[in-house]
């Protein structure tokens, strides 16, 4: 078995990215939107902790520190605006929020 | 060896999670999806000598995002959603365009990375705990501070916009 280098860790993040980025693009459900959202900077933090790793330094973790604190501050703050928006409009889909719609 | 074992455990949890996280119809199995994903992700941190993100991403994420996630899902009514078409119109036209974008990425990838030669990992007998202490709250106490004052806004903020009357 070969050892497990960074372009490992690259290219695993990739993987990961990919799929939140379809998960927020594709799905009409609004919290399955912000959980992919989650996975996407969690794609982040395995680069930012990979890149530490390979030069010795603990700067990118705690770079990935502030991403976990956008992270937390992004979903309170979405999932408030969710429940508003379930309140006032009666529904979770994406595409029937269509106010700014042409 | 042994971590390379552990490497691909951790890689099939993270992936396979975040496939059933984007897939499943119910937004209760999504949640445990992303659960089981986020504990790859840590795992994925104890690999790389992270130990103090690897308990942040398991209390923080794990214990405490997802909760708050598992508890809006049951205020919000979800049964009718669960009923409709789950993906959007655009669907073929965001595949398409992450495809591009992943393929991108990856042949960039292919060729030998150019990277500076590893660094050596300076052995001074201090933890990782340690050295991220000491460099949060030396030269990055200023991030340091506004990630607090962002944190505050994110609470009043949360409080505002799940209110009854605003």
């Amino acid at each position: 078995m070969h050892p497990i280098t960074t372009v490992h860790y690259l290219v695993l993040s990739v993987a990961l990215l990919a799929i939140g980025t379809i998960g927020v693009l594709t799905r009409r459900n609004i919290i399955i939107i912000l959980m992919s959202i989650e996975l996407i900077l969690n794609a982040v933090n395995i680069n930012l902790v990979a890149f530490s790793n390979h030069y010795g330094h603990v700067t990118g973790q705690v770079f990935a520190i502030f991403v976990i604190t956008v992270a937390v501050a992004e979903a309170a703050v979405g999932l408030g605006i969710l429940i508003a928006m379930f309140r006032n409009k009666g529904t979770v889909q994406a595409d029937e929020i269509e106010l700014l719609k042409w | 060896m042994i971590d390379t074992i552990f490497f691909y455990f951790f890689a099939l949890l993270t992936l396979g999670g975040a496939v059933l996280t984007v897939t499943r119809r119910s937004a209760v199995h999504s949640a445990i999806s992303l659960i089981v994903s986020l504990i790859g992700v840590a795992g994925l941190f104890l690999l790389q000598k992270a130990e103090f993100l690897f308990a942040v991403q398991i209390v923080l994420y794990v214990g405490g995002i997802m909760v708050v996630f598992l508890f809006v899902i049951m205020l919000v009514n979800l049964n009718e959603a669960e009923r409709t078409r789950q993906f959007n119109k655009q669907w073929w036209l965001a595949l398409a365009s992450v495809a591009v974008v992943g393929a991108e990425i990856l042949y960039a990838l292919r060729k030998p990375l150019l990277l500076p030669a590893a660094g050596v990992q300076i052995q001074d007998g201090r933890g990782n705990v340690e050295r991220i202490a000491d460099l949060l709250f030396s030269d990055y106490l200023l991030p340091f501070e506004v990630a607090s004052l962002l944190l505050l806004a994110a609470v009043i903020g949360g409080v505002v916009m799940a209110k009854k009357r605003v």
